[in-house]
């Protein structure tokens, strides 16, 4: 079916190339704001020691004096090379240094979204099959608390029973090389928990309302006068037919998972991005903030790119043309 | 001696209720269906005849035991193979569903799930019902396929609803119905959306179908002709009430009660033609057009005149061009190529290039009244809005002439403060009629005005029309697929198919023979109020192809 000159393609072609024009307009976006923060690098980096004369020599080897088009360019250029730059704090390469907390961000988020996706699915679909009676309720009501409750008060919470009263499960979720794949599931565990606590209120609803949508349809009734079971009608009939805004609403959490999870990394004491973009925000390491971002972006496109491609995929006047 | 006819389904003193929420009022009771019953015995077909609301789906969706909605079924028995099924628990319910009693919809293109394979959703409930293992529920579907006259019948299951036609999804669907080998089939309009062309086959499998399968079936619609040609016995139902009950032959050819006469007898309208001579109002010359990043005309060179004051009937199935027709003259759709003449001046081929005098000459009206209104609006407001525009009547003036235009729609003043909502299907379109009028046009566009109404109130609306052509001296351009409505309104006919006019001419020419193949085809596919028509028909066509 995938031939050449298949509707499909050149519809995911499409995509796959707006996603490149978007990030390249969100590099511009990140690059443009970090050069117009207040304050001054060389200054920081000297601090009391600083000297009109050691100021000047510093802000001519960071290349602080050329134009702005020009350090872009140069910076763009090795971000497709690659390379990210050194970090002006400590002179590491950027690359290097975070590729182990974006491997350490994404097995955070990997461990989460196995449980959260799955499970915000079934509740809603659950939440749908009474919908109006109690079990609905108890879901909706229960998700929604969980997403209202901001998310380093559930951590603090957490902590306090699993950790400290009733001392099941680590409070601080360090890992390190040479752990086993069990070791480290058992030390994130917890901040895993108060993940899927946080995005699942919100898929879940989005999957009870797209379902809800469908279950008007004329084909729903059909489904109802098979005598189908009531759960068979909403998984087999009203479920693939709910697929593209479903999908999109899980895209936009697991993108939090990666990029929002800053706080709950602080709490927990985890070594993943959002702790080395805390730490090297306050030091104003521009190189790093802005490597940071680049690869949020990067994953926030990446994810909603995969979304479109995903609905387009689902629909199966696209799948199937005529 | 003979056994007695086993009774499939019985129905008695039926009584259904709903709870209706106007808007602005209290929420209140109101009975959908009372009094009714009747039985069906095995191998029978009993049609349930009325206009809308008259509770014939209602009725139908009661026999599976189901409810549509808020609907509640409140007294009476259903007994399914002697069994009352309406004191079954939902398990007892959803395991006489899609096995004892099946149901065929009316839109099969609504009715089937979009993102499933046709097979898949055909053995569905054969399968969890646990009637045939899957190889023994595909031959089982294959040959259902095969009877019903579908293309590939071994193939065909594989795809998906969009990629195949209405007329084969109606098919595809009594297919559905019919593989759990059920004792009770429900047909819910099911020829109801398809073109005359497509209708009288899909009729024609479905009959032979029950025919083969003796299973027992009800038919619901509200054409009296088609069910005619399928049933054995007729209901006749109005207001949820049964009006009469009794065979075919007697409701057609001997109808007791005068509402069934009036059904038997709807379309009376008795419209000679024009003479020809008058001045052309609109002239259409050789008009192509396509819509914007396609390859294809879907209009291709088409000419036509409309004399002033007369109406230019554009007939054809569904996709054949008659609606882009309405839009190239409208504007909407700039023509490619060729000249439209209105009024003695060529119209601009785009609608933002015409002059004010250009728009208010040229009105339309459309198919679905409610929705080609503001909801929020007066009736005021609605009809009031063209006068504004075009005349700058205000206040006081504008409110006379609106109550002047209710009256000339035989609706009164009273109505002007009505909303929409408060109004009936037909009450609708006449205010839509009245917005129109409103503008002093020299044209109206009726684009399928009729189609969603039942029959005695589109026969209303039609007579109306005529009235106000009569008045006013203006012209129709009438598009419709109902050679009925053609045939009681129509000065000119022009016959569309794939995007041409096929045939042209003064009515009484147009519907004479000889005919071309396609005029032919149209015109012998319309069902009429005659007993074995159906059956003549087909035998004629299957000696003209053994002919050939």
């Amino acid at each position: 079916m995938s031939h050449p000159g298949h509707p499909i393609i050149k519809l995911v072609v499409q995509r796959l190339a707006l996603g490149l024009i978007l990030l390249w307009a969100a590099s511009v976006l990140i690059f443009v704001g970090t050069q117009i923060l207040p304050g001054d690098v060389a200054q920081s980096i000297l601090g009391q020691s600083a000297t009109p004369e050691t100021l000047a020599n510093l802000r001519a080897e960071l290349g602080l004096n050329e134009p702005a088009l020009g350090r872009y360019l140069h910076w763009a250029g090795g971000v497709l090379h690659g390379d990210l730059g050194k970090a002006l704090t400590n002179g590491q390469d950027i690359a290097h240094e975070m590729a182990g907390r974006l491997a350490n961000t994404l097995f955070l988020a990997g461990c989460a979204a196995a449980i959260a996706v799955p499970l915000a699915i079934f509740l809603g679909l659950l939440a749908v099959r009474y919908q109006g009676r109690w079990p609905d309720r108890l879901i909706s009501g229960v998700t929604l608390a969980t997403v209202s409750v901001p998310e380093f008060l559930l951590g603090y919470i957490a902590i306090y029973f699993l950790a400290v009263r009733f001392r099941l499960l680590p409070s601080l979720a360090t890992i390190y090389d040479g752990m086993t794949l069990g070791e480290k599931i058992y030390a994130i565990s917890m901040p895993v928990l108060v993940l899927v606590l946080v995005v699942l209120g919100h898929m879940m609803r989005m999957t009870r309302a797209a379902i809800l949508n469908v279950m008007q349809s004329p084909y729903v009734e059909t489904a109802e006068l098979k005598g189908l079971r009531p759960f068979t009608v909403i998984a087999r009939h009203a479920l693939p037919n709910a697929v593209a805004p479903v999908v999109n609403v899980v895209m936009l959490n697991l993108a939090y998972l990666v990029v929002g999870v800053v706080v709950v990394e602080v709490v927990f004491v985890y070594p993943g991005m959002g702790q080395y973009l805390v730490d090297h925000v306050s030091k104003r390491d521009v190189p790093v903030v802005q490597a940071c971002g680049l690869v949020f972006a990067a994953v926030y496109i990446g994810l909603n790119l995969l979304a479109d491609v995903i609905s387009i995929l689902a629909n199966p006047r696209l799948r199937h043309p005529k | 001696m003979p056994k007695p006819p086993e009774i499939v389904l019985k129905v008695q003193g039926l009584r259904i209720e709903a709870t209706s929420y106007p808007p602005g009022e209290a929420p209140r009771e109101v009975v959908l269906v009372q009094d009714v019953s009747f039985a069906l015995e095995k191998g029978k077909v009993l049609g349930l005849i009325g206009e809308s609301g008259a509770g014939k789906s209602t009725i139908g969706l009661a026999s599976m035991a189901y409810g549509r909605g808020g609907v509640r079924i409140t007294g009476g028995q259903v007994w399914l193979k002697g069994r009352d099924i309406l004191q079954g628990r939902a398990r007892d319910l959803r395991d006489l569903r899609g096995r004892q009693v099946t149901y065929v919809a009316q839109s099969a293109a609504a009715a089937f799930n979009p993102a499933r394979q046709l097979m898949e959703q055909v053995i569905e409930t054969t399968l969890s019902h646990g009637l045939a293992t899957r190889a023994e529920a595909e031959a089982r579907a294959v040959a259902l396929f095969t009877r019903l006259g579908l293309p590939n019948p071994e193939s065909i299951g594989k795809r998906y609803p969009h990629q195949v036609s209405g007329g084969q999804l109606q098919r595809v669907m009594t297919a559905m119905a019919l593989c759990p080998q059920p004792d009770l089939v429900v047909f819910d309009e099911p020829t109801t959306a398809l073109d005359v062309t497509t209708q009288i086959e899909v009729l024609a499998a479905i009959k032979e179908a029950i025919h083969l399968t003796g299973v027992a079936a009800l038919y619901i619609t509200h054409d009296l002709a088609v069910v005619a040609q399928v049933s054995d016995d007729i209901m006749v139902l109005r207001g949820g009430r049964m009006v009469e009950y009794g065979t075919v032959q007697q409701i057609i050819e001997e109808p007791r009660e005068e509402y069934t006469r009036a059904l038997v007898s709807v379309r009376s309208i008795d419209h000679a033609e024009k003479a020809d001579g008058a001045a052309a109002v609109l002239s259409v010359a050789n008009v192509t057009a396509r819509y914007r990043g396609t390859k294809f005309d879907v209009l291709k060179t088409v000419t036509l005149d409309l004399p002033a004051g007369q109406t230019l009937a554009v007939v054809g199935e569904s996709g054949s061009g008659k609606s882009t027709l309405a839009r190239v003259i409208t504007g909407l759709l700039p023509a490619a190529k060729g000249r439209i003449t209105f009024s003695g001046r060529v119209l601009a081929p785009a609608l933002a290039d015409r002059s004010k005098d250009d728009l208010r000459e040229l009105q339309m009206i459309y198919q679905m009244a409610d929705v080609a209104m503001n909801p929020r609006q007066t009736v005021g407001t609605i009809i009031g809005r063209p006068l504004e525009f075009y005349f700058g009547l205000k206040g006081e003036a504008k409110r006379a002439r609106v109550q002047d235009l209710l009256e000339q729609i035989e609706m009164g003043r009273g109505f002007i403060d009505r909303y929409p909502a408060e109004l009936s299907g037909g009450q609708k379109q006449r205010v839509c009629i009245a917005r129109a009028l409103a503008a002093k046009p020299r044209l109206i566009i009726c684009d399928e005005v009729t189609s969603a109404l039942d029959p005695l109130v589109a026969d209303g609306i039609l007579k109306l029309l005529l009235n106000l052509q009569a008045q006013e001296g203006v012209a129709y351009l009438f598009i419709t697929h109902d050679l009925a409505t053609v045939r009681a309104i129509a000065d000119r006919i022009a016959v569309m198919y794939r995007g041409e006019v096929v045939r042209y001419g003064p009515k009484s020419q147009v519907l004479a023979p000889p005919f071309d193949d396609y005029t032919d085809l149209l015109l012998s596919s319309v069902p009429e109020m005659q007993l074995g028509w159906l059956e003549n028909v087909i035998a004629t066509r299957k000696m003209h192809s053994a002919g050939n």
